[in-house]
């Protein structure tokens, strides 16, 4: 399934795993950064209307 | 209809939520399928071998780098002008992300400078221009965390973006200011004889349309992100001031 990538598989295949741990982990990220905003103001605004 | 309408927190928020899914559809399938485009159906080059593969993550991350930057001094700019508060909070937005794709391609430009080049760093101007546009990201996201009053942070924050513009702008064109050092010119042009080979051109354009969406949904997400959290904390401060 891999392609033949030769001598220089170690470095290509580094250069994708890492920068797709680091995309993964800023879309992880913003999404549960998102969530927690979304449900804090949710409940912020839920003690206004009813306190 | 204007534009400045979407200053508005609540006609921003409405009407990104309208546009996200669409534009994360999008982002998955351009980059997903020109990442496997690229890694899995096009050839070694003939000089660099499979390392030329890394060109597909190097390259639009690089570009989205700058790119990114170069949103966010628009926005500061509105900000500056107009003190539209999404505008200050969209740039806060995207500053995380454009140092996710500077770190990438970073990382990846070393990883691909060693067997290349012989070395994982040269203090060559392109190389050293984008470390300091990579110290700038932080800088300005540490500024924002250093500041309460938003205001002032989004006031300190833009002159900071303001400045930071002479390092990206220096990233995007070190090579052709100093026309010296290890890295090559821009690998991508409009103008055919100077561009790379079309079998590894396409699978790159698709992977650079889908970095641009990438960062389109993510700094939609966040800027929303960011506008309930502003929000969340006026409620707060209310809450404090009414005990």
């Amino acid at each position: 399934m891999i392609p033949e990538l030769g001598k220089h598989a170690g470095t290509v295949l580094s250069a994708y795993a890492i920068s797709l741990i680091l995309l993964a982990g800023i879309i992880v990220l913003s999404l549960v950064q998102a969530k927690r905003a979304k449900r804090r103001l949710a409940a912020a605004e839920a003690r206004r209307t009813h306190g | 209809m204007s534009i400045w309408e979407y200053a508005n927190p609540v006609k921003f928020i409405a009407t990104s939520d309208r546009v996200l899914p669409w534009i994360t559809a999008l982002a998955a399938v351009a980059l997903c399928g020109g990442l496997i485009w690229g890694f899995f159906f096009t050839p070694d080059d003939y000089r660099q071998g499979s390392t030329v593969k890394i060109f597909y993550l190097h390259v639009p991350a690089a570009m989205m780098a700058i790119n990114a930057w170069a949103m966010m001094l628009v926005a500061s700019l509105v900000w500056i002008v107009r003190r539209h508060h999404v505008s200050a909070l969209a740039a806060k937005a995207a500053a995380p992300v454009g140092v996710t794709f500077t770190l990438i391609a970073l990382v990846t430009g070393a990883i691909w400078g060693q067997p290349m080049w012989g070395t994982w760093w040269e203090w060559d101007p392109r190389l050293t221009s984008f470390l300091i546009l990579f110290l700038f990201y932080l800088g300005y996201m540490a500024l924002w965390a250093a500041i309460e009053d938003p205001d002032t942070a989004a006031d300190l924050t833009s002159v900071l973006c303001l400045v930071g513009s002479v390092f990206a702008i220096l990233s995007r064109y070190a090579v052709n200011f100093w026309n010296q050092g290890l890295h090559q010119g821009a690998s991508l042009s409009m103008d055919a004889e100077e561009n790379v080979a079309d079998v590894f051109w396409y699978p790159a354009l698709v992977t650079i349309a889908g970095f641009v969406l990438l960062f389109v949904a993510l700094v939609l997400v966040r800027t929303q992100t960011e506008i309930r959290k502003r929000r969340l904390h006026a409620i707060e401060m209310r809450e404090r001031m009414g005990r």
